[in-house]
């Protein structure tokens, strides 16, 4: 059985018929074809998957798992991917920071990372270093031992357009 | 059964909410945050034949206050709401302690206040801090409403005294007493993405009194423990060393010795039940000469 579920992705809006058990994940990535959201642990534990979910009525931007969504719970919800946060070709300041701080080893858990870091920035702007490290602690890194993250992060609060998407 | 049939349900109602869970009986899981739900469907250790979501059911996700009557938190409050609430760090802080401890962001953006109590893990970061504060669960079923107060709610791991076809709404927390002070502590190896190996709550009452004469005696107390237990655990004879007592020293890790006797532990993966215990002690200790001694509000 398949359910009508209608989502808007990166401002995008699609209308699909999903199995219940679908999570939101594989629904990007499979439906959608939007692979930059990476199944990593498939169990909340290691942020890979994170995207960035407003629902009808709730608070805006909130980063969540997207492995422990079932699609059909996110029927009439907005969804911001990597995908989505460049604009008109120009890297979102994260992004750059990122680049610029050789943030990124293998990619592989780049987009969860600056998801997350772009929600924590929208409601911290300023962070310390140690609210960093908090705010991340549900992202896991295999590659850059973390401080080029956390210097990342902190130089793109410092930036004065670290502007929240949507 | 794979755990790919199950037929998806979303009431708009409470009372739709409730005839379908009665309807489905057993077979029927209700979906709230999902963090546990959906893994435990994954891995197969839940098969359920339908999954009731009851995120469309209106004001189920709000915060009240009233200072007269205190808090009410809907069972859709996630952890992230409770953290950030502030109503809540201003009149509960120990609640938004407990909550900005959980797992990570994005668990705390989806995970809820209902899910946490019912999944009833021992562990469950919540319920000591609600049991310390005397909270109470809201529950809807068949026969209508009735509240159940939380330290009677757990009756095992992952069982609740919630009758087949009930459903969990809201939890109450009385009015802010004056003269009280809580306080949460957690003992795990990380200090993010982990459950408690011990979880230690503690509300302390005293005369209310303005500073810099404190007044040393206990009027009221509770000492809730988690992770520690089949079931988070009011360690009723420490508390009934210290209620009506002068506070001080020795009082204090007598309250801590009978607390740490009071817990059951078990060795697990996470930690001994010798350790565990040891822990149990220094917290209730730490926990009440922090109160005592330091100021932390409500």
């Amino acid at each position: 059985m398949k359910y009508p579920i209608t989502l808007t992705v990166n401002c995008e809006q699609y209308k699909l018929g999903v199995a219940p058990h679908r999570t939101l994940l594989d629904v990007l990535r499979n439906d959608l074809e939007l692979r930059g959201t990476n199944r990593g642990c498939d169990s909340g534990d290691c942020g890979a998957c994170t995207v960035l979910m407003t629902r009808p009525g709730d608070e805006s931007g909130r980063a969540i798992t997207s492995c422990m969504v079932l699609a059909v719970d996110a029927d009439g919800a907005d969804i911001t991917t990597i995908e989505g946060l460049a604009r008109n070709g120009q890297l979102h300041p994260l992004q750059q920071a990122f680049v610029e701080h050789g943030a990124v080893q293998c990619g592989f858990c780049t987009p969860g990372m600056i998801l997350t870091a772009v929600a924590l920035l929208k409601e911290n702007p300023h962070p310390t270093q140690a609210e960093v490290r908090a705010g991340l602690a549900g992202n896991l890194c295999r590659c850059t031992g973390y401080a080029k993250i956390v210097e990342a992060v902190l130089a793109a609060s410092a930036h004065p357009v670290a502007e929240a998407t949507r | 059964m794979s755990w790919k049939q199950f037929t998806y349900l979303l009431p708009m109602t409470l009372d739709e909410a409730v005839a379908l869970l009665a309807e489905h009986g057993p077979e029927a899981r209700v979906l709230a945050g999902g963090t546990d739900l959906v893994l435990r469907m994954k891995s197969g250790q839940w098969r359920p034949g339908c999954v009731v979501n009851i995120k469309r059911i209106p004001g189920l996700d709000k915060i009240r206050f009233d200072p007269a009557s205190g808090l009410r938190l809907g069972t859709l409050v996630t952890a992230a709401d409770l953290a950030r609430s502030e109503l809540v760090q201003t009149h509960y802080p120990i609640l938004a302690q407990g909550a900005g401890g959980m797992a990570s962001m994005q668990i705390r953006n989806l995970a809820t206040i209902g899910g946490n109590l019912c999944n009833a893990a021992p562990s469950a970061d919540l319920a000591p801090p609600l049991i310390a504060l005397e909270g109470s669960a809201v529950v809807v079923g068949p026969d209508g409403q009735r509240r159940v107060p939380l330290d009677e709610f757990f009756l095992g791991p992952g069982q609740t005294a919630l009758a087949p076809g009930e459903l969990l709404v809201a939890v109450e927390v009385p009015a802010p007493r004056p003269g009280r002070a809580a306080i949460y502590l957690k003992n795990s190896p990380r200090r993010a993405m982990d459950i408690a190996v011990v979880g230690v709550a503690v509300a302390l009452t005293r005369p209310h009194q303005p500073a810099p004469r404190p007044d040393r005696r206990c009027e009221d107390v509770r000492v809730v423990l988690g992770a520690v237990a089949p079931t988070p655990l009011r360690a009723r004879r420490a508390e009934a060393l210290l209620r009506g007592q002068e506070i001080n020293e020795e009082r204090i890790a007598e309250t801590a010795r009978m607390a740490a006797q009071e817990a059951q532990p078990i060795d697990d993966v996470r930690g001994s039940a010798w350790y565990r215990r040891r822990m149990v002690e220094l917290l209730v200790r730490r926990a009440l000469l922090q109160l005592t001694e330091g100021n932390v509000p409500q």
